[in-house]
Protein backbone atom coordinates (compact mmCIF):
# COMPACT_ATOMS: atom_id res chain seq x y z
CA UNK A 1 0.00 0.00 0.00
CA UNK A 2 1.26 3.23 -1.37
CA UNK A 3 -0.52 6.34 0.62
CA UNK A 4 -0.72 9.96 0.08
CA UNK A 5 -1.83 12.38 2.77
CA UNK A 6 -3.07 15.87 1.79
CA UNK A 7 -1.49 18.17 4.14
CA UNK A 8 -3.21 21.20 4.32
CA UNK A 9 -1.69 24.24 5.77
CA UNK A 10 -2.76 27.71 6.89
CA UNK A 11 -0.30 30.37 7.55
CA UNK A 12 2.81 28.37 8.63
CA UNK A 13 1.39 25.39 10.21
CA UNK A 14 0.14 22.30 9.08
CA UNK A 15 -3.47 21.60 10.26
CA UNK A 16 -3.62 19.48 13.07
CA UNK A 17 -6.54 17.49 11.45
CA UNK A 18 -4.34 16.77 8.44
CA UNK A 19 -1.67 15.68 10.94
CA UNK A 20 -4.14 13.71 12.71
CA UNK A 21 -4.63 11.93 9.18
CA UNK A 22 -1.31 11.12 8.70
CA UNK A 23 -0.51 9.62 12.23
CA UNK A 24 -3.15 7.43 11.56
CA UNK A 25 -1.97 6.36 8.13
CA UNK A 26 1.65 5.81 9.27
CA UNK A 27 -0.10 3.31 12.09
CA UNK A 28 -1.14 0.88 9.42
CA UNK A 29 1.30 0.67 7.08
CA UNK A 30 5.21 2.20 6.59
CA UNK A 31 4.69 3.46 2.84
CA UNK A 32 3.26 6.38 3.94
CA UNK A 33 3.76 9.95 2.35
CA UNK A 34 2.81 13.80 3.17
CA UNK A 35 1.85 16.09 0.07
CA UNK A 36 2.36 19.85 1.00
CA UNK A 37 1.05 22.45 -1.72
CA UNK A 38 1.83 26.76 -1.47
CA UNK A 39 3.93 28.95 -1.56
CA UNK A 40 7.05 28.99 1.25
CA UNK A 41 6.12 26.14 2.37
CA UNK A 42 9.24 24.06 2.06
CA UNK A 43 9.74 24.73 5.94
CA UNK A 44 6.54 22.63 6.80
CA UNK A 45 7.97 19.06 5.35
CA UNK A 46 9.99 19.06 8.36
CA UNK A 47 6.66 18.67 10.83
CA UNK A 48 5.18 15.98 8.64
CA UNK A 49 8.56 13.70 9.39
CA UNK A 50 8.13 13.96 12.91
CA UNK A 51 4.17 12.62 12.17
CA UNK A 52 5.28 9.68 10.59
CA UNK A 53 5.74 10.25 6.86
CA UNK A 54 8.58 9.29 5.40
CA UNK A 55 8.57 11.41 2.65
CA UNK A 56 7.26 14.64 1.98
CA UNK A 57 6.23 15.86 -1.29
CA UNK A 58 6.59 19.54 -1.84
CA UNK A 59 4.85 21.82 -4.93
CA UNK A 60 6.42 25.34 -3.75
CA UNK A 61 4.84 27.62 -6.36
CA UNK A 62 3.39 31.27 -6.26
CA UNK A 63 0.83 29.53 -8.44
CA UNK A 64 -0.42 27.50 -5.44
CA UNK A 65 -0.21 30.61 -2.83
CA UNK A 66 -3.94 30.43 -2.60
CA UNK A 67 -6.09 28.11 -0.88
CA UNK A 68 -7.79 27.53 -3.97
CA UNK A 69 -8.70 23.54 -4.83
CA UNK A 70 -8.18 22.88 -8.91
CA UNK A 71 -4.21 23.77 -9.26
CA UNK A 72 -3.92 21.60 -6.48
CA UNK A 73 -5.84 18.79 -8.63
CA UNK A 74 -3.75 19.27 -10.86
CA UNK A 75 -0.24 18.47 -9.09
CA UNK A 76 -2.05 15.63 -7.15
CA UNK A 77 -2.98 13.88 -10.30
CA UNK A 78 -0.40 14.12 -11.40
CA UNK A 79 1.89 12.99 -8.67
CA UNK A 80 -0.12 9.77 -7.81
CA UNK A 81 0.32 8.85 -11.04
CA UNK A 82 3.70 8.78 -12.00
CA UNK A 83 4.44 7.37 -7.98
CA UNK A 84 1.83 4.98 -8.70
CA UNK A 85 0.14 5.99 -5.30
CA UNK A 86 -2.73 3.61 -4.57
CA UNK A 87 -4.30 5.51 -1.82
CA UNK A 88 -4.40 9.38 -0.96
CA UNK A 89 -6.20 10.58 2.27
CA UNK A 90 -7.74 14.10 3.44
CA UNK A 91 -8.52 15.74 6.39
CA UNK A 92 -12.00 17.18 5.44
CA UNK A 93 -12.15 21.75 5.21
CA UNK A 94 -13.93 23.31 2.22
CA UNK A 95 -10.47 23.72 0.33
CA UNK A 96 -9.68 19.71 1.27
CA UNK A 97 -13.53 18.77 0.09
CA UNK A 98 -13.09 19.82 -3.10
CA UNK A 99 -9.67 18.97 -3.51
CA UNK A 100 -10.68 14.99 -3.34
CA UNK A 101 -13.58 15.68 -5.45
CA UNK A 102 -11.83 16.85 -8.16
CA UNK A 103 -9.02 14.62 -8.23
CA UNK A 104 -11.72 11.57 -7.78
CA UNK A 105 -13.46 13.28 -11.15
CA UNK A 106 -9.93 13.72 -12.43
CA UNK A 107 -8.61 9.82 -11.85
CA UNK A 108 -12.22 8.68 -12.22
CA UNK A 109 -11.45 7.22 -8.60
CA UNK A 110 -13.68 6.10 -5.77
CA UNK A 111 -14.23 8.59 -3.34
CA UNK A 112 -15.58 8.37 0.79
CA UNK A 113 -16.53 11.14 2.50
CA UNK A 114 -17.53 11.63 6.21
CA UNK A 115 -15.29 9.05 7.29
CA UNK A 116 -13.92 8.88 11.12
CA UNK A 117 -11.66 5.54 10.94
CA UNK A 118 -10.06 3.56 8.50
CA UNK A 119 -8.75 -0.02 9.09
CA UNK A 120 -7.07 -3.38 7.17
CA UNK A 121 -9.91 -6.02 7.60
CA UNK A 122 -9.09 -9.48 5.67
CA UNK A 123 -6.60 -7.73 3.38
CA UNK A 124 -8.81 -4.99 2.37
CA UNK A 125 -8.95 -1.25 3.53
CA UNK A 126 -12.25 -0.46 5.38
CA UNK A 127 -13.76 3.00 5.76
CA UNK A 128 -16.14 3.50 8.61
CA UNK A 129 -18.78 6.34 8.26
CA UNK A 130 -21.58 7.42 10.35
CA UNK A 131 -24.93 7.91 8.23
CA UNK A 132 -28.42 9.24 8.48
CA UNK A 133 -27.66 11.03 11.78
CA UNK A 134 -25.01 9.04 13.29
CA UNK A 135 -27.82 6.20 13.99
CA UNK A 136 -25.74 3.65 11.65
CA UNK A 137 -22.20 2.87 11.11
CA UNK A 138 -21.34 1.87 7.40
CA UNK A 139 -18.31 -0.23 6.46
CA UNK A 140 -17.22 1.38 3.38
CA UNK A 141 -14.78 0.54 0.49
CA UNK A 142 -13.49 1.04 -2.63
CA UNK A 143 -14.12 -0.78 -6.27
CA UNK A 144 -10.65 -0.10 -7.43
CA UNK A 145 -7.29 2.07 -6.87
CA UNK A 146 -6.74 4.81 -6.51
CA UNK A 147 -8.82 5.30 -3.88
CA UNK A 148 -9.83 8.75 -1.89
CA UNK A 149 -10.99 9.10 1.33
CA UNK A 150 -12.20 12.50 3.51
CA UNK A 151 -12.10 12.04 7.19
CA UNK A 152 -13.98 13.89 9.10
CA UNK A 153 -12.13 16.76 10.57
CA UNK A 154 -10.65 15.66 14.11
CA UNK A 155 -11.22 12.47 14.04
CA UNK A 156 -7.32 11.57 14.93
CA UNK A 157 -4.88 13.15 17.28
CA UNK A 158 -1.44 13.30 15.94
CA UNK A 159 1.14 11.56 17.29
CA UNK A 160 4.55 13.09 17.07
CA UNK A 161 7.31 10.39 16.82
CA UNK A 162 10.36 12.01 15.95
CA UNK A 163 10.94 10.87 12.74
CA UNK A 164 12.58 12.42 9.90
CA UNK A 165 11.40 12.50 6.25
CA UNK A 166 12.73 12.43 3.05
CA UNK A 167 11.78 15.74 0.90
CA UNK A 168 11.55 15.75 -2.90
CA UNK A 169 9.86 18.72 -5.06
CA UNK A 170 7.27 18.55 -7.39
CA UNK A 171 7.17 20.97 -10.76
CA UNK A 172 4.40 22.50 -11.25
CA UNK A 173 2.31 22.42 -14.47
CA UNK A 174 -1.39 23.42 -14.15
CA UNK A 175 -4.67 23.13 -16.45
CA UNK A 176 -6.22 25.89 -18.10
CA UNK A 177 -9.31 25.84 -16.57
CA UNK A 178 -7.59 25.46 -12.89
CA UNK A 179 -6.15 29.23 -13.14
CA UNK A 180 -9.92 30.89 -14.03
CA UNK A 181 -11.07 31.08 -10.37
CA UNK A 182 -8.55 33.86 -8.87
CA UNK A 183 -8.52 34.87 -4.93
CA UNK A 184 -8.94 38.44 -5.05
CA UNK A 185 -9.10 39.31 -0.95
CA UNK A 186 -8.01 36.04 1.28
CA UNK A 187 -9.29 35.84 4.49
CA UNK A 188 -8.03 37.57 7.43
CA UNK A 189 -8.70 35.91 10.92
CA UNK A 190 -9.53 38.65 13.56
CA UNK A 191 -8.44 36.64 16.12
CA UNK A 192 -9.17 37.14 19.81
CA UNK A 193 -7.34 35.16 22.71
CA UNK A 194 -6.15 31.51 22.17
CA UNK A 195 -7.52 29.72 19.46
CA UNK A 196 -10.38 27.31 21.25
CA UNK A 197 -9.15 23.96 18.83
CA UNK A 198 -7.00 23.15 21.63
CA UNK A 199 -9.39 24.21 24.88
CA UNK A 200 -10.66 21.48 27.22
CA UNK A 201 -13.70 22.86 27.35
CA UNK A 202 -15.99 24.84 25.41
CA UNK A 203 -18.95 26.94 26.37
CA UNK A 204 -20.37 27.71 22.79
CA UNK A 205 -23.40 30.35 22.50
CA UNK A 206 -26.36 30.45 19.83
CA UNK A 207 -29.04 32.60 18.65
CA UNK A 208 -31.23 31.29 21.51
CA UNK A 209 -29.42 33.98 23.47
CA UNK A 210 -31.52 36.48 22.23
CA UNK A 211 -28.59 38.69 21.50
CA UNK A 212 -25.08 39.76 22.03
CA UNK A 213 -25.10 41.63 25.21
CA UNK A 214 -26.49 37.77 26.64
CA UNK A 215 -22.78 36.07 25.49
CA UNK A 216 -21.66 37.94 28.72
CA UNK A 217 -23.53 34.86 30.32
CA UNK A 218 -21.68 32.30 28.37
CA UNK A 219 -18.28 33.66 28.83
CA UNK A 220 -18.43 33.82 32.86
CA UNK A 221 -19.53 30.00 32.31
CA UNK A 222 -16.20 29.56 30.50
CA UNK A 223 -13.97 31.09 33.10
CA UNK A 224 -15.90 29.26 35.93
CA UNK A 225 -14.76 26.31 33.81
CA UNK A 226 -11.49 27.42 32.01
CA UNK A 227 -12.65 26.80 29.26
CA UNK A 228 -13.03 28.71 26.29
CA UNK A 229 -16.09 30.47 24.61
CA UNK A 230 -17.31 29.16 20.79
CA UNK A 231 -19.85 30.67 18.85
CA UNK A 232 -22.61 29.18 15.93
CA UNK A 233 -22.64 30.72 12.59
CA UNK A 234 -25.87 32.36 13.12
CA UNK A 235 -24.31 34.79 15.93
CA UNK A 236 -21.46 35.20 13.83
CA UNK A 237 -23.34 36.85 10.78
CA UNK A 238 -25.28 38.76 12.67
CA UNK A 239 -22.03 40.21 14.29
CA UNK A 240 -22.74 39.00 17.94
CA UNK A 241 -19.19 37.13 18.06
CA UNK A 242 -16.20 36.88 16.52
CA UNK A 243 -15.69 34.24 13.32
CA UNK A 244 -12.58 32.95 14.92
CA UNK A 245 -15.29 31.57 17.76
CA UNK A 246 -17.37 30.50 15.25
CA UNK A 247 -17.66 26.12 15.32
CA UNK A 248 -19.18 24.47 12.44
CA UNK A 249 -19.15 22.89 9.41
CA UNK A 250 -17.32 26.43 8.23
CA UNK A 251 -15.53 27.62 11.40
CA UNK A 252 -12.97 25.33 13.84
CA UNK A 253 -14.01 21.17 14.21
CA UNK A 254 -13.60 21.25 18.04
CA UNK A 255 -13.26 17.94 20.32
CA UNK A 256 -12.62 19.44 23.88
CA UNK A 257 -13.47 16.74 26.77
CA UNK A 258 -16.68 18.59 27.71
CA UNK A 259 -18.89 21.08 25.55
CA UNK A 260 -21.74 22.85 26.41
CA UNK A 261 -24.31 24.37 24.07
CA UNK A 262 -26.21 27.70 25.30
CA UNK A 263 -29.09 28.30 23.10
CA UNK A 264 -27.94 26.02 19.95
CA UNK A 265 -30.23 24.26 18.24
CA UNK A 266 -27.86 21.83 16.46
CA UNK A 267 -28.69 22.54 12.97
CA UNK A 268 -25.97 19.84 10.95
CA UNK A 269 -23.62 23.10 10.31
CA UNK A 270 -22.90 23.04 13.81
CA UNK A 271 -22.87 19.77 14.54
CA UNK A 272 -20.14 19.01 11.87
CA UNK A 273 -17.70 21.00 14.25
CA UNK A 274 -18.51 19.53 17.04
CA UNK A 275 -19.85 16.05 17.26
CA UNK A 276 -16.68 14.68 18.25
CA UNK A 277 -16.46 16.10 21.93
CA UNK A 278 -16.21 13.85 24.77
CA UNK A 279 -19.27 14.78 26.93
CA UNK A 280 -21.78 17.75 25.10
CA UNK A 281 -24.11 19.02 27.68
CA UNK A 282 -27.28 21.12 25.72
CA UNK A 283 -29.04 23.62 27.33
CA UNK A 284 -32.33 24.58 25.17
CA UNK A 285 -35.89 26.04 25.81
CA UNK A 286 -36.91 24.04 22.47
CA UNK A 287 -37.61 20.62 23.93
CA UNK A 288 -37.55 19.50 19.84
CA UNK A 289 -34.58 20.89 18.79
CA UNK A 290 -32.08 18.67 17.07
CA UNK A 291 -29.20 19.24 19.40
CA UNK A 292 -30.82 16.65 21.99
CA UNK A 293 -30.43 13.67 19.97
CA UNK A 294 -26.81 14.01 20.38
CA UNK A 295 -26.28 15.69 23.71
CA UNK A 296 -25.13 13.14 26.56
CA UNK A 297 -26.93 15.64 29.12
CA UNK A 298 -30.08 17.55 27.67
CA UNK A 299 -31.65 20.31 29.45
CA UNK A 300 -34.79 21.77 28.67
CA UNK A 301 -34.92 25.19 29.99
CA UNK A 302 -34.13 28.64 29.70
CA UNK A 303 -30.87 29.49 29.06
CA UNK A 304 -30.76 32.92 31.05
CA UNK A 305 -31.89 31.01 34.22
CA UNK A 306 -29.79 27.90 33.68
CA UNK A 307 -26.65 29.58 33.16
CA UNK A 308 -25.82 32.00 35.76
CA UNK A 309 -27.21 29.36 38.36
CA UNK A 310 -24.63 26.87 36.75
CA UNK A 311 -22.11 29.75 36.66
CA UNK A 312 -22.32 30.31 40.17
CA UNK A 313 -22.53 26.89 41.66
CA UNK A 314 -19.31 26.05 39.36
CA UNK A 315 -17.81 28.45 40.89
CA UNK A 316 -18.90 27.45 44.43
CA UNK A 317 -17.52 24.33 44.26
CA UNK A 318 -14.25 25.61 42.93
CA UNK A 319 -13.54 27.62 45.60
CA UNK B 1 -27.60 34.43 -18.38
CA UNK B 2 -28.53 30.76 -18.93
CA UNK B 3 -28.49 29.04 -14.92
CA UNK B 4 -28.40 25.13 -14.12
CA UNK B 5 -29.25 24.58 -11.26
CA UNK B 6 -28.29 20.63 -10.30
CA UNK B 7 -30.72 19.71 -7.67
CA UNK B 8 -31.67 15.75 -5.73
CA UNK B 9 -34.69 14.49 -4.38
CA UNK B 10 -34.03 13.58 -1.19
CA UNK B 11 -36.11 10.87 1.52
CA UNK B 12 -38.98 12.77 2.75
CA UNK B 13 -39.34 12.15 6.81
CA UNK B 14 -37.18 9.50 8.89
CA UNK B 15 -34.74 7.24 6.77
CA UNK B 16 -33.62 3.79 6.57
CA UNK B 17 -31.14 1.64 4.77
CA UNK B 18 -32.20 -1.07 2.88
CA UNK B 19 -30.20 -3.75 4.71
CA UNK B 20 -30.54 -6.04 1.09
CA UNK B 21 -29.16 -3.55 -1.08
CA UNK B 22 -27.35 -1.46 1.87
CA UNK B 23 -28.68 1.53 -0.07
CA UNK B 24 -30.90 4.38 1.46
CA UNK B 25 -34.46 3.45 1.20
CA UNK B 26 -36.18 6.11 -1.89
CA UNK B 27 -39.30 4.49 -1.91
CA UNK B 28 -41.44 6.79 0.34
CA UNK B 29 -42.64 9.95 -0.39
CA UNK B 30 -39.59 12.56 -1.57
CA UNK B 31 -39.05 16.19 -0.76
CA UNK B 32 -36.48 18.71 -2.72
CA UNK B 33 -33.04 18.59 -0.56
CA UNK B 34 -33.80 22.01 1.27
CA UNK B 35 -30.17 22.92 0.70
CA UNK B 36 -30.91 23.24 -2.62
CA UNK B 37 -33.82 25.24 -2.68
CA UNK B 38 -30.70 28.10 -1.73
CA UNK B 39 -28.88 27.55 -4.67
CA UNK B 40 -32.33 27.77 -6.91
CA UNK B 41 -33.51 31.11 -4.77
CA UNK B 42 -29.88 32.34 -5.84
CA UNK B 43 -30.34 31.57 -9.48
CA UNK B 44 -33.84 33.40 -9.25
CA UNK B 45 -32.32 36.43 -8.00
CA UNK B 46 -29.43 36.61 -10.36
CA UNK B 47 -31.89 36.12 -13.39
CA UNK B 48 -33.89 38.85 -12.17
CA UNK B 49 -31.02 41.11 -11.30
CA UNK B 50 -29.79 40.75 -14.92
CA UNK B 51 -33.28 41.05 -16.71
CA UNK B 52 -33.49 37.97 -18.61
CA UNK B 53 -32.71 34.39 -19.15
CA UNK B 54 -33.34 31.08 -17.52
CA UNK B 55 -33.11 29.06 -15.17
CA UNK B 56 -33.04 25.18 -15.74
CA UNK B 57 -32.77 22.35 -13.52
CA UNK B 58 -30.92 19.30 -13.60
CA UNK B 59 -31.11 15.81 -11.51
CA UNK B 60 -30.79 12.33 -11.25
CA UNK B 61 -32.98 10.26 -9.65
CA UNK B 62 -35.80 7.71 -10.08
CA UNK B 63 -38.48 9.27 -12.71
CA UNK B 64 -40.45 10.19 -9.31
CA UNK B 65 -38.32 12.92 -8.38
CA UNK B 66 -39.67 15.11 -11.13
CA UNK B 67 -42.45 15.52 -8.30
CA UNK B 68 -39.28 17.10 -6.13
CA UNK B 69 -38.53 19.11 -9.28
CA UNK B 70 -42.02 20.47 -9.93
CA UNK B 71 -41.66 21.99 -6.23
CA UNK B 72 -38.08 24.10 -7.25
CA UNK B 73 -40.03 24.72 -10.68
CA UNK B 74 -43.12 26.52 -8.34
CA UNK B 75 -40.28 28.78 -6.76
CA UNK B 76 -39.63 29.96 -10.19
CA UNK B 77 -37.53 28.04 -12.79
CA UNK B 78 -38.07 27.59 -16.04
CA UNK B 79 -38.03 23.73 -16.65
CA UNK B 80 -36.32 20.73 -15.57
CA UNK B 81 -34.39 17.79 -16.82
CA UNK B 82 -34.44 14.63 -14.61
CA UNK B 83 -31.88 11.76 -16.03
CA UNK B 84 -33.72 8.90 -14.49
CA UNK B 85 -32.56 5.38 -15.66
CA UNK B 86 -31.79 2.02 -13.49
CA UNK B 87 -28.30 1.94 -14.99
CA UNK B 88 -28.01 5.29 -12.44
CA UNK B 89 -29.28 3.42 -9.05
CA UNK B 90 -26.62 3.55 -6.60
CA UNK B 91 -24.74 6.12 -8.46
CA UNK B 92 -21.59 7.15 -6.48
CA UNK B 93 -19.83 10.68 -6.81
CA UNK B 94 -17.95 9.70 -9.92
CA UNK B 95 -20.76 8.13 -11.95
CA UNK B 96 -23.03 10.82 -10.78
CA UNK B 97 -20.66 13.25 -11.42
CA UNK B 98 -20.34 11.76 -15.12
CA UNK B 99 -24.21 12.02 -15.68
CA UNK B 100 -24.70 14.88 -15.07
CA UNK B 101 -21.77 16.81 -16.69
CA UNK B 102 -23.04 14.80 -20.19
CA UNK B 103 -26.69 16.91 -18.82
CA UNK B 104 -25.09 19.90 -18.15
CA UNK B 105 -22.62 20.17 -21.56
CA UNK B 106 -26.16 19.67 -23.18
CA UNK B 107 -27.22 22.82 -21.84
CA UNK B 108 -24.68 24.86 -22.33
CA UNK B 109 -25.35 27.34 -19.02
CA UNK B 110 -23.17 30.34 -18.42
CA UNK B 111 -23.53 29.38 -14.27
CA UNK B 112 -24.15 25.90 -13.07
CA UNK B 113 -24.88 26.23 -9.35
CA UNK B 114 -25.33 23.62 -6.61
CA UNK B 115 -26.49 23.75 -2.90
CA UNK B 116 -24.30 23.15 0.13
CA UNK B 117 -24.79 19.74 0.75
CA UNK B 118 -27.58 16.79 0.42
CA UNK B 119 -29.14 16.56 3.38
CA UNK B 120 -29.64 12.51 2.81
CA UNK B 121 -25.73 11.40 1.81
CA UNK B 122 -24.38 14.33 3.95
CA UNK B 123 -22.45 14.86 0.44
CA UNK B 124 -20.64 18.34 0.15
CA UNK B 125 -18.39 17.29 -2.84
CA UNK B 126 -20.47 16.43 -6.65
CA UNK B 127 -19.49 20.67 -7.88
CA UNK B 128 -15.68 19.82 -7.35
CA UNK B 129 -16.34 16.64 -9.44
CA UNK B 130 -18.37 17.78 -11.99
CA UNK B 131 -16.62 21.19 -12.30
CA UNK B 132 -13.56 18.94 -13.67
CA UNK B 133 -14.97 16.64 -15.91
CA UNK B 134 -16.53 20.36 -17.43
CA UNK B 135 -13.11 22.07 -17.01
CA UNK B 136 -14.88 24.76 -15.35
CA UNK B 137 -13.55 26.93 -12.23
CA UNK B 138 -15.21 25.69 -9.44
CA UNK B 139 -15.90 28.25 -5.86
CA UNK B 140 -17.60 26.53 -3.02
CA UNK B 141 -19.27 28.27 0.12
CA UNK B 142 -20.23 30.95 -1.28
CA UNK B 143 -21.99 33.22 1.17
CA UNK B 144 -22.31 36.16 -1.81
CA UNK B 145 -22.54 36.41 -5.11
CA UNK B 146 -22.87 38.85 -8.02
CA UNK B 147 -22.74 39.09 -11.76
CA UNK B 148 -21.90 41.14 -14.00
CA UNK B 149 -19.68 41.87 -17.42
CA UNK B 150 -19.01 38.02 -17.67
CA UNK B 151 -17.47 38.22 -13.97
CA UNK B 152 -18.65 36.38 -10.94
CA UNK B 153 -17.62 37.56 -7.85
CA UNK B 154 -17.99 35.31 -4.67
CA UNK B 155 -17.56 35.46 -0.62
CA UNK B 156 -16.84 32.19 0.04
CA UNK B 157 -16.39 31.50 3.88
CA UNK B 158 -14.38 29.02 5.18
CA UNK B 159 -12.76 27.67 8.45
CA UNK B 160 -10.80 30.98 8.76
CA UNK B 161 -12.97 33.71 7.30
CA UNK B 162 -14.44 35.23 4.30
CA UNK B 163 -12.30 35.37 0.94
CA UNK B 164 -13.20 36.88 -2.31
CA UNK B 165 -12.92 35.05 -5.29
CA UNK B 166 -13.24 35.73 -8.70
CA UNK B 167 -14.33 33.95 -11.75
CA UNK B 168 -15.12 34.25 -15.51
CA UNK B 169 -18.45 32.45 -16.59
CA UNK B 170 -18.99 29.88 -17.29
CA UNK B 171 -18.01 28.59 -13.93
CA UNK B 172 -19.32 26.47 -11.17
CA UNK B 173 -21.10 27.37 -7.89
CA UNK B 174 -21.62 25.96 -4.71
CA UNK B 175 -24.00 28.60 -2.30
CA UNK B 176 -24.11 28.14 1.29
CA UNK B 177 -27.66 27.80 3.06
CA UNK B 178 -26.95 31.19 4.40
CA UNK B 179 -27.05 33.01 0.95
CA UNK B 180 -30.26 33.77 1.00
CA UNK B 181 -33.63 32.68 2.36
CA UNK B 182 -35.37 31.00 -0.34
CA UNK B 183 -38.68 31.94 -0.94
CA UNK B 184 -42.16 29.87 -0.94
CA UNK B 185 -43.38 29.50 -4.09
CA UNK B 186 -47.03 31.53 -4.32
CA UNK B 187 -50.41 29.61 -5.27
CA UNK B 188 -49.80 31.16 -8.31
CA UNK B 189 -45.84 29.42 -8.95
CA UNK B 190 -47.69 25.93 -8.13
CA UNK B 191 -49.92 26.61 -10.60
CA UNK B 192 -47.95 27.41 -13.11
CA UNK B 193 -45.24 24.99 -12.56
CA UNK B 194 -47.62 22.28 -13.80
CA UNK B 195 -47.22 23.98 -17.39
CA UNK B 196 -43.76 24.32 -17.32
CA UNK B 197 -41.88 21.55 -19.22
CA UNK B 198 -40.35 18.79 -17.45
CA UNK B 199 -38.22 16.02 -19.45
CA UNK B 200 -36.82 13.24 -18.13
CA UNK B 201 -34.10 11.57 -20.27
CA UNK B 202 -32.09 8.15 -20.15
CA UNK B 203 -28.63 7.37 -19.56
CA UNK B 204 -28.33 6.31 -23.70
CA UNK B 205 -30.47 9.49 -24.54
CA UNK B 206 -27.35 11.21 -23.25
CA UNK B 207 -24.49 9.40 -24.94
CA UNK B 208 -23.47 7.72 -21.42
CA UNK B 209 -22.52 3.90 -22.46
CA UNK B 210 -22.46 2.75 -18.45
CA UNK B 211 -21.96 4.01 -14.82
CA UNK B 212 -19.49 2.19 -12.80
CA UNK B 213 -19.19 3.05 -9.09
CA UNK B 214 -16.08 3.23 -7.35
CA UNK B 215 -17.06 2.86 -3.89
CA UNK B 216 -18.67 -0.17 -1.96
CA UNK B 217 -20.83 -0.87 0.97
CA UNK B 218 -19.67 -3.53 3.16
CA UNK B 219 -21.75 -3.77 6.18
CA UNK B 220 -24.02 -1.50 7.95
CA UNK B 221 -23.07 -1.41 12.10
CA UNK B 222 -24.70 -0.02 15.16
CA UNK B 223 -23.08 3.06 16.08
CA UNK B 224 -20.55 2.43 19.07
CA UNK B 225 -22.16 3.20 22.21
CA UNK B 226 -22.20 7.02 23.41
CA UNK B 227 -22.97 5.95 26.44
CA UNK B 228 -26.24 6.69 27.96
CA UNK B 229 -28.34 10.00 27.05
CA UNK B 230 -30.31 12.25 29.84
CA UNK B 231 -32.67 14.81 29.32
CA UNK B 232 -34.11 16.81 31.84
CA UNK B 233 -36.76 19.86 32.05
CA UNK B 234 -35.61 22.55 34.11
CA UNK B 235 -38.13 22.27 37.25
CA UNK B 236 -35.53 25.54 39.12
CA UNK B 237 -32.46 22.68 39.84
CA UNK B 238 -31.32 21.69 36.28
CA UNK B 239 -28.01 23.63 36.96
CA UNK B 240 -27.65 21.56 39.90
CA UNK B 241 -28.53 18.61 37.96
CA UNK B 242 -25.57 19.69 35.37
CA UNK B 243 -23.57 19.69 37.91
CA UNK B 244 -24.40 16.20 39.57
CA UNK B 245 -24.01 14.82 35.95
CA UNK B 246 -20.00 16.95 35.68
CA UNK B 247 -18.78 15.30 38.70
CA UNK B 248 -20.19 11.97 38.09
CA UNK B 249 -18.33 12.62 34.42
CA UNK B 250 -14.91 13.73 36.71
CA UNK B 251 -15.20 16.64 34.68
CA UNK B 252 -15.29 19.44 37.40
Amino acid sequence: MSTLVFLEHHGDELLKSSLGVLSKASSLGDDVAGVVLGANVRGLAEGAGKHGAAKVYVADDPQLEAPLPQPRVDVLAQLVQSESIDTVLFANSVLAADVAAGLAARLDAGLNWDLVDLAQEDGKLVGKRPALQDTVYVDVGWASEPRLALFRSGSFDPAATGGSAEVEDLQVSLEDFSTGARMVDQAHEESSGPSIEDAEVIVAGGRGLGGPENFTLVEELAKALGGAVGATRAVVDAGWYPYSTQVGQTGKTVAPKLYIACGISGAIQHKVGMQSSGVIVAINKDPNAPIFEFADLGVVGDVHEVVPKLTDLVKARKS
Amino acid sequence: MKIAVCVKQVPEGSRRIDPETKRLDRSGEGALNPFDANAVEEALRLKDAGGEGEVVLVSLGPPKAQDALRKALAMGADRAVLIADDGATGADLVATSKALTKALEREGADLILFGQQANDSDGAVLWAAVADRLRLPVVSQAAELTHADGKLTVKRQTEFGYDVIEAPVPAVVAVSDAINEPRYPSLKGIMGAKSKPQETVSLSDLGVDGLESRTEVYALNDPPARGESKKIEDDGNAAQGIVDFLAEKRLL
